[in-house]
Parts: structure tokens; sequence; C-alpha cells
């Protein structure tokens, strides 16, 4: 009966329909499964200029390095305040239209960071546009492309009120004199970027990471490890603006070596930028407020770290003092 | 029966391993030494190996009881054909059966008293030295198969079409693996990363391997059939339009026009469309070819040439079909499509040219023909299941990324039982392959076939996607896999058959020059990915700044680099190689006298 070895149509047959219905089983009625999900409460559908700018995400295939997911895995703990869920996906993995279907924003390599909170990490316009006009203006060691066909460089003449320049030196543009000006792509993208935060469901609501059983070195006290800490913060927190230099970027970020308000004995000022923000010089970008991203231990060892390098000098802060400054802020 | 047992007991032992480590608290500090990476491997491999024997066994036992019936069966009629022999007839019988036993050679039948004279010039060239010293003297192609003109002109077009996307693909991928070293080489759209990476894997997918596997199935298919192709119109068309969809797509997907980034679905389905219709052709055309053979029995290698094809259509409409693929809908889909587009389409396939590949060039039969149904069937069933351990840790369902991993373990029978079968099949001919420049491609091959699969398994572990997942690793196993398995088999299945089509040779330096820098080039290549992806993955896991990891991955780039120009370069000469296999043919035409070849005309 199953003699499959001279019998084509039943040996062909076979394969085939098994294919199918093994494929119907552990594709097509799982992803069916995976449609059904509802969005989180306080979820927002992307705006068309948010929508536009997924669009340049997927043509330029951020994709290929940059994953969107938090796996719940202690590990990827950094790159968001809880493990992404189904319906964190929403509203941004839709059909894009007649021609594309929807994207795979989750990735497969992390050669560059997440992007799932990107928007929370790095909500500065100006970061973004220095960013992907050349990344390593911002990140030396960064080996993303650069995305100058984002960007027109005009003569003064041309340039309007709508236009939004990007603070560039002069050395890196083609045409000496010129104003660097973002194009609307570049404008769309950065809106998706910014858009990118996860949304809140609560302390107990959301899954868990699976912790790892590696030795926590922080738990160790002692100055020296609370240096170690403020450099390592400083690094991830910090640099991408401020740099590891300390040295700032001309035109877009203001140098802390050699600041007054980093050199400041009292460290209140300082503390109250790194707490809540600052924009009040129009020369440089805003800078966004770590109030909620950053403890009070961590902020004093990002303060120590800016006080006491690049040839700066000033008393140390103490976790108290960041503490009574939080709770000033607070009440106003 | 005992075999259905013990792939049960299997796969009873791998779903105890990964419910051992579902245990919320993987010991990430020792993962070089925890029991899933090195206690599940050895045991289930040692399982295994074990379990292959007992088939082996098994089978040996049933074909010697069936054998030892006709023997007895056999001896009854002799008994009963002496007993009634006259005395006479019996003693001419052993007479003659003695003087058979004394006669001996006398050592010159063939020459005679004469003393040795090429008197017709048939020698050449006597030596007893090699031509080059760095490489051995290869054994000439002496078989010469009569195929008809269009047969031949059918593989020379798929082959080379396959080699020109080899060439170019691989230029792209060299180029792309620069841009890790050299950021800026270029400021232009159409180069950037983003965009090339897909037009790199794309087009060694669906142009090289895709287009070689199909043109030296066309071969198999008819010569196992023993009948000629069904429609050599139908095969020009499908190459056409596979061609086309290569190059169209490749021009969107520059042009910053691409589907969504999954991966190996990056062309728009237009074009895959392009490719799928390319697909059902040739899968027609082989079916048919298959319906109309000469001989009752379907060779193994039909099987999987069929499967290949079959699945690989299904699998290309579950992939571009919109109505499931909104939210992580198209993230199951995209595990799915993109491990079935590897071992569907490319394993499945290029497994069925090894079946009849490797023993035409070995001139002796595949060790086991059951090991090959039994692969067959465990590779539909296990390979097609596993699509979700590209997302382990993802908010997938816990239960699609268990299934997943169980079976990524269950996938050590269809590997071990191929592996077995062409080892076998080379045990005792292991002096051919220093003499053959085949072989070596074939070894290589199926060394990979077991060792990147293997792996490929064992990543897919939780503990180990701890470590692996998302770094440079994935990478190396790519490569490992499609390169060191797929390409190396190709390129062994088109030493081997080119020649004896052609009648003539490749270039003995070029073809040493080719396997070794090809060699050396994926070694290079894929230990430098290792050893920094996980040295990348255990800076994540120690929580270092991101960047950190960015900078450590520098010096295995820049070796990755190294290894992928080797064998870009190695590409460059089989290029060159195959042109000297594929120009037209120089030797005198040959008697047909193969049945093959008479069933032709």
């Amino acid at each position: 009966m199953f003699d499959f070895h001279k019998n084509h149509k039943l040996l062909f047959a076979t394969a085939f329909l098994g294919f199918v219905m093994l494929s119907t089983v552990i594709s097509i009625i799982p992803a069916l499964q995976m449609q059904e999900v509802k969005p989180l409460p306080g979820m927002k559908d992307l705006n068309s200029e948010e929508l536009k700018g997924l669009r340049v995400y997927v043509s330029e295939n951020c994709m290929a390095c940059h994953t969107q997911q938090v796996r719940n895995i202690e590990m990827d703990q950094v790159w968001g305040q809880r493990p992404s869920l189904a319906s964190d996906y929403y509203y941004s993995k839709k059909r894009l239209d007649l021609w594309r279907q929807s994207p795979s924003l989750l990735g497969s390599e992390r050669t560059g960071p997440d992007l799932t909170e990107v928007g929370k990490r790095q909500p500065g316009q100006e970061w973004h546009l220095l960013h992907l006009y050349n990344p390593r203006i911002v990140v030396k060691e960064s080996i993303m492309p650069a995305y100058p066909w984002l960007f027109e460089e005009k003569s003064p003449a041309m340039v309007t009120q709508k236009d939004v320049l990007v603070p560039v030196s002069d050395d890196l543009l083609k045409n000496p004199g010129y104003k660097l000006v973002a194009k609307p792509e570049a404008m769309a993208l950065i809106a998706y970027l910014q858009s990118l935060v996860q949304i809140d469901v609560g302390q107990n609501l959301g899954p868990d990471f699976i912790p790892s059983t590696r030795k926590k070195k922080n738990q160790a006290d002692g100055q020296e490890s609370l240096d170690l800490i403020g450099v390592q913060l400083y690094a991830e927190t910090c640099a991408a603006c401020h740099q590891t230099s300390g040295e700032g970027i001309a035109g877009a970020f203001p140098p802390l070596a050699g600041s007054k308000i980093v050199n400041d004995p009292d460290a209140n000022i300082l503390v109250q930028i790194i707490l809540s923000g600052y924009d009040a010089r129009p020369e440089f970008g805003a800078m966004p407020g770590f109030a909620n991203l950053l403890t009070d231990e961590e902020i004093a060892a990002i303060a120590n770290h800016e006080r006491n390098s690049w040839g700066n000098k000033a008393p140390a802060v103490t976790p108290g003092q960041v503490a009574e400054i939080r709770k000033f802020i607070q009440k106003q | 029966m005992k075999r259905t047992t013990i792939i049960l007991f299997l796969l009873g032992l791998s779903i105890f391993e990964v419910q051992a480590q579902t245990v919320p608290n993987p010991n990430t500090a020792q993962w070089w030494s925890s029991p899933g990476i090195i206690g599940t491997a050895l045991l289930i491999a040692i399982v295994s190996f074990v379990a292959i024997i007992i088939i082996g066994s098994r089978l040996s036992t049933l074909i010697q009881h069936l054998q030892k019936k006709t023997e007895s069966k056999n001896k009854e009629s002799l008994k009963s054909e002496l007993i009634n022999l006259e005395a006479e007839e019996l003693d001419l019988i052993l007479e003659k059966r003695k003087a058979a036993k004394t006669y001996s050679l006398t050592g010159n039948e063939l020459s005679g008293p004469n003393s040795i004279d090429d008197g017709r010039g048939l020698v050449t060239k006597i030596t007893h030295d090699p031509e080059n010293p760095l490489v051995d003297e290869k054994m000439r192609e002496t078989l010469r198969l009569e195929t008809p003109e269009a047969l031949r002109n059918l593989l020379i077009w798929y082959l080379g079409a396959a080699v020109f996307w080899l060439v170019f693909g691989t230029l792209v991928g060299q180029y792309v693996g620069m841009k890790f070293i050299w950021p800026e080489m270029d400021q232009s759209a159409w180069l950037s990363f983003g965009r090339l990476r897909p037009v790199h894997t794309n087009t060694v997918f669906w142009g090289w391997a895709s287009l070689a596997m199909v043109g030296l199935g066309y071969f198999v298919i008819s010569r196992t059939s023993n009948t000629s192709i069904f429609s050599y119109t139908v095969a020009k068309v499908a190459w056409y339009l596979m061609n086309s969809a290569v190059l169209v797509g490749n021009i969107l997907l520059m042009s910053g026009v691409n589907n969504g980034g999954g991966e190996y679905r990056e062309y728009i389905w237009p074009v895959a469309l392009l490719f799928a219709l390319g697909l059902i052709l040739t899968c027609y055309n082989f079916y048919k070819t298959v319906a109309d053979r000469k001989i009752s029995e379907i060779y193994i290698s039909n099987w999987y040439l069929m499967g290949g094809l079959m699945w690989t259509i299904t699998l290309v409409v579950i992939g571009y079909m919109p109505s499931y693929q909104d939210g992580l809908g198209e993230t199951v889909i995209q595990g799915y499509y993109m491990h079935q587009g590897v071992g569907m389409w490319f394993m499945t396939f290029t497994l069925g040219l090894v079946y009849y590949y490797l023993p035409t060039a070995l001139n002796k039969p595949i060790y086991s023909y059951s090991l090959g149904v039994l692969a067959f069937w465990t590779q539909m069933l296990f390979y097609t299941l596993i699509g979700t351990h590209h997302f382990v840790f993802s908010p997938l369902p816990w239960w699609l990324q268990t299934v997943a991993i169980v079976f990524s373990v269950g996938m050590f029978i269809p590997v071990l039982a191929g592996t077995t079968n062409f080892l076998m099949t080379m045990k005792g001919s292991w002096s051919a392959i220093s003499k053959s420049y085949v072989l070596p491609f074939f070894l290589v091959g199926v060394v990979f076939y077991f060792v990147g699969s293997t792996q490929g398994s064992l990543q897919a572990f939780r503990l180990t996607n701890f470590i692996w997942h998302f770094t440079d690793f994935n990478v190396a196993h790519s490569h490992m896999t499609m390169y060191g398995i797929i390409t190396f088999l190709l390129w062994a299945c088109m030493y081997s058959i080119v020649p004896k089509v052609t009648g003539n040779e490749p270039p003995g330096l070029g073809v040493g020059i080719h396997f070794w820098m090809a060699f050396v080039g994926l070694f290079a290549y894929m230990i430098s990915l290792m050893a920094g992806g996980t040295l990348r993955g255990l800076s994540w896991i120690e929580g270092e700044p991101f960047i950190q990891s960015v900078v450590l991955m520098q010096p295995y780039w820049v070796w990755r680099a190294i290894g992928g120009s080797l064998m870009f370069v190695s590409h460059l000469v089989f290029a060159y190689n195959f042109y000297e296999m594929a120009k037209k043919d120089k030797r005198p035409p040959v008697r047909p006298t193969t049945p093959f070849s008479s069933a032709q005309a």
C-alpha cells in the first residue's frame, strides 16, 4: 500500500500535504492568534509624521542592525523598563501599503543598540540630526552609516523660516558657508524615533525579567567602586552628547570640562539640571531631565565623575544632597 | 516499531532537557559549563549515534534473514538436481572443476611475447613527477556522459547565471563587510549598509544557490528517471523568471524599496511572484519528468528535489499572504519563513543533489537507501516546526518557542542519518579523496553539514541564546551553513558533472586555489565572528555600555573582512574554472552507447 518509492503521486501528495498541515499548525494558526491581541490602554496610533518616519526607517532597512524587542532576560533590562509584549506592536506592525507588508521591527541582529525606548533615552532633536548626518560627530566609535541624503546644503540666502538647521561645523560641509538643512524625511524619521517609548503597564502587571546570577559588582561599597559606576553611568547616559572627553560638541552640546556650573562648589544647579533638564541657551540643544531614569545614588555618582574629571575640581556630592534637591523640585 | 520508540525516547529526553532549562534562574556566570550547552549536546549526540547504529543493525538482521531464506531455497533445488544426475555426468563436472581450480595466468596474456610498443600513438604523456609541486596531480575525468545538446545547454545556462550571481553577491557581501571597519567608505544612498545587506543575502540565496541547484537538479531528474526533460522551453522560461526576479529585486532594494525588512523576503511581492512562478514551472517540469520515468522506482534524490520544490512554493505563498501578518503575526511567519527558506529549500534540495552526485563521483551506490528515506521524512517533520527558535525570549508565545527548541534537538536525527549515509558511502574510498579534485569539496560539505547543523541545534537552547542571540555569532552560523554546507556541496556537484558533460577539465591549479582560499577564508570568517560574538554577548550580560561591545568587535570584524576577501577571490578563480569547463567541447565525439543516450534518441 505505502509504495512511496514506486508511486510518485502518493509520495509527492503525502510530502506536500504533510508539509501544508505542519505549516498550518506551526505558523498560520499561531499567527492568526497573535493578531488577536489588543493595544495597551494609553497607546496611541502613529500620527502621519511618525508613520512617514517609519517608512523611512523601513526603506533604509534600519532593522538590519537595530532590534526593537526587550527580551524577558535581565541583560535586556537596559533597553526597557519591562519585557516587550505582543500588544506593544499593535500600531507599528501593520501592513504599510499595497506593496509592502508589516515591517519586521523585532529584528535579529543587535549590531547597534535596541530602539524600543530610544524616544526616552534620546529625546533631543539636535542629537538625532547630528547623529543621522554623521554618527561619528556624536559617537566617535560608532560604525553606523551616515545618511547625508536625508539632508541638503542650502546657501544662507535660500534658508527659510521653516527650515530646520543642523548645527554642524563648517568643515564637514561640501559647500563652505552654506547651511545644513534637514529634509522632511529626516524630520519624519526623528519624529518616529522620538515616539518610541514603552507604555507603562504598572509595577506588577507586566511580565518579569528572568534574573541572571552574575555577581553584581555594583553592590560592593567604597569610594573606588562608586567612581567606577560614575564612569560607566556617564558613558551610558551622558557621553552621547557631552562626549567621553567632556568636551561636548561645539554648536550642539556644551562642554562639561571647565564648565562653571560643574565646577561650582555648590552642586545645586548641576543636580537640578540633571534631574529636570535644561533648555535655557538657544545656541545649544535641549537637555532632557533624568529624574525618572536615575536614582539619587546614580546621579551623585555621575555628578562626582563630572566634578573630578577632565581637569575639573569640585567637592563631592552625596546621594542625600541629591534626594533633598529632588524633593525641592517635586514641591515646585 | 523500534525506530519510532527510539525517536520518541530521544524527543522525550530533549523535552526533559529543555524543561530543565526553564528554571527561571539560568546561571549565566558559568555558561560554558552549563549542562544545557555541554551535557545535552554530548548526551543526545551519543544517544542519536547509538540509535542509528541500532537502526542499522536491525535493518541488517532483517536483510540477513531474507537472504538466508533464499539461500536455503537454492540449496534445496541444488540437492534435488544432484540426486537426479548420472554418475558419468558427475565425473565430467568434477574434472572440469579440478582443471579450473589449478589454472594460473602466465602474465603475458594481453601483450604476448613482443616488447611494448605504442604503434598507434595512443599514449600522449608519461609522467612520473607532478607538474606542480604545490598541488597534488589530480586524476583526469575519463568518464564522458553522452548528454543531449539541449540538456547540456540548459545546465550551462543555469550554472553560468549562478556563477555570475555568486561573484556579484559576494562582491556586495565583501563590500558590506568592509563597512564595519570603514563606515565612511561612501556617502551614497544606493550603497548604504541597510540597503546592500539584503542585496547580498538575496543574491546568494535566490541568484547563486537557487539557480545552481535547479540547473544541477535538471540533470539528476533526467538521468535518474532515464528519460528526457519534459519541456526545455518551460525550463528556459523559468530561468528568465528567476533571473529577472533577482535583478529587479536588487535594483528595488538598492533604491530603498523593500518589503518590510524580514530576512530573505525583502523583495516586494511582485518580484517574489516572478520567482515563485519560476519555481512553480520548475516543479511542474520536474514532476512531469519523474512521472514519465522509464524505471519503476523513484530514486531517492528525486524525493528531495520534488520535496524541496513543493515545500518552497508553499513557503513563499504562506510568507507573502497578508491576512495573518499584522502585529506579531508577521513575526511568527518571519521565524517560520526564514528558517524554512534555508531548511526546506537549500538544505533539502542540496541533499537530493548529493544523493546523486556523491555516489556517481565515487562510482558506487549510496550506502543506505533507507537512511535517506528516514532523513527525508524527519527533515519534513522536524525542520518545519523549529522556525521560532529565532525568537527565543521574544514576546511570542512560550509554547511556540519551546516546540521550536525541542524539535531543533530532533534535527539531530535527519542530520545524523544524512551524515552517516554520506560518510559510509565515502568509506573505503578515502584514498580517492587526495587524487580527486571533486571529493574534497564533498568531504568539507558533509562535515559542515554535521557540524553546522548540530551547532545550530545547540544554538537554539535558551541558555545559548543568552550569549549568542543578536550577536555576530548568528552571522557566523549562517555562513557556516549556507557557505560551508550548501556552497561547498554545490561546487562539488558542479566540478563533478560539468567536465563529464562538456569534456573540458578545469585547470588543476585553479581548483586547488579555489578550494583552499574558500576553505581558509571560511574558517577565518567563522572563527573570528564566533569568538567576537561570544565576547560581545558576555559583555552585554556583564551590563557594560553598549558602545564598548562595538569597540570590542573591531579586530574580529577585521579578521572577518580578511576571511571574506579570501572567499571572494576564490570565487573569481572559480568563475575562471567554470569558464574553462563550460567552453565548447574539443574532444572528438564518442559513439552513443549508454542506454540513457539511446533513450534520448
